[in-house]
């Protein structure tokens, strides 16, 4: 059984949802002008789910996500201000700059990335929880995926093999109803993504990613069974309000849709929640809300104000042991 | 010094590192009960134990990747990819993700591998089961490919990759098992990864080969040999990262190079080397550069055609010869 959450608990879990939400706001417009480059994938509407799951995460337990990670990085505890540094590719970002918005990691925490290619992370995630089982350690791994990667190979591949050596592993499909612009239902045979845990054998449930205290509860005990008995999947069932990325004509769905999903937003929904219980008033809420906008300016200040990497920082970290240079031409660093 | 296969000098390195660090393990299609596809880890699962020799699915996306993982996390996985041709199925795993985790996030990742595969021709196992794709894998920074030509370097070799604390591709070709050569007992030895080695020494032209073509360069040196030609053989085995040094130093000694590979010539490693030569020794070269490799074709069942696609030694002579203007 989950632990009870404390008012206070219960506060900081809306003030994660918060302060997600607007970083993703400031995201994109730092996006629109020019400060961020590449390609960038907003998590809002979905912010209950990374911020529910990471409250049942242990300290010392496993993280891989996709590319749509800043949300996760945050509710992980990673300092958003590296993470908004990461996406104007400073040296002071989480990855140094060298990652930037879909590359997210931090060691420290365990988070092991941020991976950009749709089901790449499985067999990683599958391989740490190999190790975990190895070494005969008390942790998990929670890898977190798209619906649109249920349909990939890996998916089948690394759920079958976590399944056959029972490794720790609890596989977390953010269903937010499209891969880029496909409806799941067009893409997948089976809609409800949580039924194909019956192909392996193994635990599974869907839970609405809406609601960040059903995510918690669910996520404990997903983490709880893998601990003990090997892999789950859960489905956590969500929307996402903007696009893909930045510059998704969206011509996939329907505004009304959209305003249909905003009317479950689960920021709204647990404000109302501590509300209704008497854990919070408006004025409480508010004032949450005030201060995560002085940390947003902090946060951005940081990362506009923090250096570009050196130039040397192109040629670091290609190998851990790099080959003594041979070469006349030391430009050839291959 | 004992004389030893190069099957016996993978095993040989295999087990004494596992011996020698609790992390290394392996992990692969038919490593355990069977034995390994090619014998190399025969014995092992009644030696170590399940725990530390894993049979897996056949399904080398998962196995590439989970391995990773593992080196993630701190373990020493040796996984054994059965050809490699079916390392294209974990094709995303090696270069997406093993070769980039260090640099795409700034260092905090390390991911120790040590992915061992079976390449090369000549078996009559038609186009899918008989190809040399080294240089594709050679491709990618943050990658290390390392493929040995002799017994000893197998063993010396094999033993760097595990302790090395970057993902290294092994290739071990098929044709070279049986192979038989002088290997140091010593657990310690160990052969380093990126550096060419002078396997025969010689004034009239060089040739620079790597794993099974380096068995081929030599006995073509020795046929030369007979007609007093003395080539220098100069073998890669790393082709990531290349080191190039030997091959410029022999060149301005020699003035004449020839490139033998087993792959096809289009991109290769001749095309590679012939081009480094070009920007650093121009003014030695007494003769264009020549490339002995694959033709281009997928290489077919019938033994006679596959033996044509496939470079010879007396393709191997007839570059020599070329370079030496010795050709009629």
């Amino acid at each position: 059984m989950a632990r009870e959450l404390s008012k206070q608990d219960l506060l900081e879990l809306y003030r994660q949802m918060v302060l997600i939400r607007r970083f993703e706001e400031k995201s994109a417009e730092l996006y629109a002008e020019g400060k961020i480059g590449g390609f960038l994938h907003l998590y809002i509407g979905e912010e209950a789910i990374a911020v529910g799951a990471s409250k049942a995460l242990g300290e010392h337990d496993h993280l891989f996500t996709a590319y749509r990670d800043h949300g996760w990085a945050i509710a992980r505890g990673l300092d958003p201000r590296r993470v908004m540094a990461e996406l104007l590719g400073k040296a002071t970002g989480v990855s140094g700059g060298k990652g930037g918005s879909m590359h997210l990691a931090s060691a420290e925490h365990r988070y092991w990335g941020g991976h950009a290619i749709v089901g790449g992370h499985l067999p990683l995630a599958t391989g740490v929880g190999l190790a975990v089982r190895y070494n005969a350690e008390p942790d998990a791994v929670l890898c977190v995926l798209g619906e649109g990667t249920t349909n990939i190979g890996y998916f089948h591949e690394s759920i079958n093999l976590a399944a056959v050596w029972k490794l720790p592993v609890v596989f977390l499909v953010e269903n937010n109803q499209y891969g880029m612009g496909t409806e799941v239902g067009r893409a997948s045979a089976v809609s409800h993504i949580f039924q194909k845990g019956c192909a392996y054998d193994i635990a599974h449930r869907q839970v609405n990613g809406q609601n960040v205290l059903e995510m918690y509860e669910a996520v404990d005990e997903a983490l709880a069974h893998a601990r003990r008995d090997g892999p789950y999947l859960l489905e956590a069932v969500t929307y996402r309000y903007s696009g893909h990325s930045m510059g998704d004509p969206e011509r996939y769905r329907s505004k009304a849709e959209i305003e249909e999903w905003r009317e479950r937003d689960p920021i709204q929904r647990l404000g109302d929640a501590l509300i209704a219980g008497g854990t919070a008033d408006a004025a409480g809420l508010d004032q949450v809300r005030q201060a995560v906008e002085v940390e947003l300016a902090e946060i951005v200040t940081f990362a506009e104000e923090s250096p570009e990497p050196a130039d040397a920082a192109l040629w670091e970290h290609i190998y851990v042991n790099p080959i003594p240079d041979r070469q006349e031409v030391t430009t050839w660093h291959a | 010094m004992a004389r030893i296969t190069f099957r016996e000098a993978i095993s040989q390195a295999l087990r004494e590192e596992m011996y020698r660090d609790e992390r290394v393990f392996i992990m692969g299609e038919e490593i355990g009960t069977w034995g390994g596809a090619y014998a190399v880890t025969r014995g092992f699962l009644d030696e170590f134990g399940e725990k530390r020799v894993r049979d897996t699915p056949i399904a080398e996306g998962v196995i590439a990747g989970a391995a990773a993982g593992a080196a993630i996390a701190g373990l020493r996985p040796v996984a054994e990819i059965m050809t490699i041709n079916f390392a294209f199925l974990a094709m995303d795993q090696i270069v997406n993700h093993a070769a980039k985790l260090h640099y795409m996030f700034n260092g905090q990742i390390r991911c120790p591998l040590v992915i061992r595969t079976v390449g090369g021709g000549g078996r009559q196992l038609g186009a899918t089961h008989s190809q040399t794709p080294d240089v594709v894998f050679a491709h990618f920074p943050g990658l290390k490919v390392v493929a040995p030509g002799t017994p000893a370097d197998a063993k010396g070799l094999l033993k760097s990759a595990i302790r090395d604390d970057d993902p290294v591709f092994f290739i071990e070709h098929a044709t070279l098992y049986q192979t038989r050569g002088e290997v140091p007992d010593d657990e310690d030895f160990l052969a380093p990864i990126g550096v060419s080695d002078i396997k025969r020494a010689g004034v009239d032209a060089t040739i620079v080969s790597y794993s099974k073509m380096l068995q081929v360069s030599l006995q073509a040196a020795d046929k030369l040999a007979e007609e007093g030609i003395e080539v220098e053989v100069v073998d890669l085995r790393t082709l990531r990262p290349l080191d190039t040094r030997p091959i410029v130093e022999s060149v301005r000694k020699t003035n004449r190079l020839v490139v033998v590979e087993e792959g096809w010539r289009a991109y290769g490693i001749g095309a590679e080397i012939a081009s480094r030569v070009t920007e650093l020794a121009f003014d030695h070269l007494d003769a264009p550069v020549r490339r002995v490799a694959q033709a281009e074709v997928p290489l077919p069942y019938n033994r006679r055609l596959e033996q044509m696609a496939l470079p010879q030694v007396e393709d191997v002579i007839r570059a020599v010869k070329d370079v030496m203007y010795l050709n009629p």
